[in-house]
């Protein structure tokens, strides 16, 4: 049995390098459409708002393991060949979606309506409003959630490897069949991915205490 | 003279709860109009209604020309004549005493750049902050902050402007420093309509005082009603706020 080397430490890295990918990947896709959910749930038309927020129930309502097998094998019974990564992509876009659009509404609703009333009041249209009034002041509230999401996002993309996406996680999983010392292997796994997260949780945690949520 | 402003058997409820009972009102252009009388009166919400804030369920408002009752309202064009100032400021926090100025006039007026910086300094001055134009909302006193905000209204060039309790929230002498800016508007022949609870400031100022009681207009008249009240109601309410 050959024992932990070089090599091994590489291939890990590697598989660290495709997390850090996915985890872009999604979190540029989920922005995008967190952007389009959190602007239908605050729509002034009723219906807009309704299917945005059964949307969002249906994503957050399915686990993200379950996602994933959705778009993975339901996709390829049609025929498609749906490359791994592009599968996880789409299913941590539709998960992130979801929840980032309603961390933005939340963020876009605690603005004082009275900033509303004095954008309208100047004459600026509702879209003005929003652009420039509303959301400079909603994405200050929102950083410190959207940061602390994202760790979230990071550690989800482990599931990835149930698709055979060689992250970070399955590229442990596939060191520790050939070497079969699972303690340390994983150990190094969980360290990446801790040294990831960390940084993200400190600097969420000092932009809240920057901004003074709580005491708002 | 034409009414500037003319509100009509104006009616408006929150629920259960009438407001406004049927209120009739003219204001001449250049005239300085104190709306007073109790909390819950409908005082505000007839002010609001002024800038279609509120929608009325009865009666008809007319506003520079605008119809505001049943209909489609020009809102863009009604919000390029009338100018409001609330009783919590209101201004942008994200954004420095001169770029509240200029937001409206660059994204609504279309201004170019150097004629924005232009008017937001002419009316800086004017309210007496022009060395603050850099600063932010929150480094200012309040006094100071409703002063801005009266700035931003008036560099729009409204042709009415609607003062909505303005001094409420600020301690008396920063009351002082707002209201005389207010002189100074109407001094320079602004139409202004301020609902208020400085009598003292009102008689000074007003060319007339609409008193109002439950949802109804109940005297009006010079600032002459304020010391010699006709009904009982506005002895009761001068009496308590004098």
């Amino acid at each position: 049995m050959d024992s932990f080397s070089l090599i091994q430490f590489e291939y890990m890295l590697k598989g660290l390098g495709w997390t850090i990918v996915l985890s872009l990947i999604s979190f540029a896709l989920g922005t995008v459409g967190g952007f389009g959910v959190m602007l239908a749930r605050v729509s002034r038309l009723r219906p807009v708002r309704l299917i945005a927020a059964l949307l969002i129930q249906i994503v957050q309502g399915i686990p993200l393991l379950v996602l994933l097998f959705i778009v993975f094998f339901g996709v390829s019974i049609f025929g498609i060949d749906v490359d791994p990564l592009a599968a996880a992509s789409v299913a941590l876009m539709l998960y992130v979606s979801a929840f980032l659009g309603d961390i933005w509404r939340g963020s876009i609703e605690s603005v004082q309506k009275t900033q509303w009333e004095a954008a309208e009041c100047l004459g600026l249209s509702r879209w003005q409003s929003m652009r420039l009034v509303i959301i400079p002041q909603a994405v200050k509230l929102s950083l410190p959630s959207t940061v602390g999401f994202l760790v979230q996002v990071v550690k989800s993309t482990s599931l990835a490897s149930v698709v055979g996406f060689v992250e970070l996680t399955r590229a442990g999983q596939i060191i520790n069949n050939s070497l079969f010392q699972p303690f340390l292997v994983f150990a190094l796994v969980g360290l990446f991915y801790f040294c990831l997260c960390y940084p993200l949780s400190r600097w969420s945690r000092a932009m809240e205490r920057k901004l003074n949520v709580g005491n708002r | 003279m034409s009414a500037i402003v003319k509100l009509q058997d104006v009616r408006k409820r929150f629920g259960d709860n009438e407001v406004l009972r049927g209120i009739s009102l003219e204001i001449n252009p250049g005239e300085v109009v104190a709306i007073i009388g109790a909390s819950g009166s409908g005082k505000s919400t007839a002010l609001r209604c002024m800038d279609h804030l509120e929608t009325i369920e009865g009666g008809s408002i007319e506003v520079c020309g605008h119809q505001l009752g049943a209909g489609k309202v020009d809102l863009h064009q009604l919000r390029r004549d009338v100018g409001i100032v609330f009783q919590s400021y209101n201004l942008f926090p994200h954004l420095t005493v001169r770029q509240n100025i200029m937001l409206a006039l660059k994204h609504v007026r279309k201004l170019s750049r150097g004629q924005c910086l232009e008017k937001a300094n002419r009316v800086l001055d004017k309210v007496g902050l022009g060395m603050k134009a850099d600063f932010y909302p929150e480094q200012l006193s309040g006094g100071q902050q409703q002063r801005v905000a009266i700035a931003r209204s008036l560099a729009m060039e409204p042709q009415v402007m609607l003062f909505d309790e303005v001094t409420s929230a600020l301690d008396p002498q920063l009351t002082g420093e707002v209201l005389k800016v207010i002189e100074d508007l109407a001094a320079g022949g602004m139409t202004m309509i301020l609902v208020t609870h400085e009598m003292a400031f009102a008689q000074r100022v007003a060319d007339k005082i609409v008193f109002m009681h439950q949802g109804l207009v109940w005297e009006t008249g010079g600032p002459e009603i304020l010391s010699e009240p006709r009904t009982v109601e506005l002895q009761q309410f001068v009496g308590t706020g004098l």
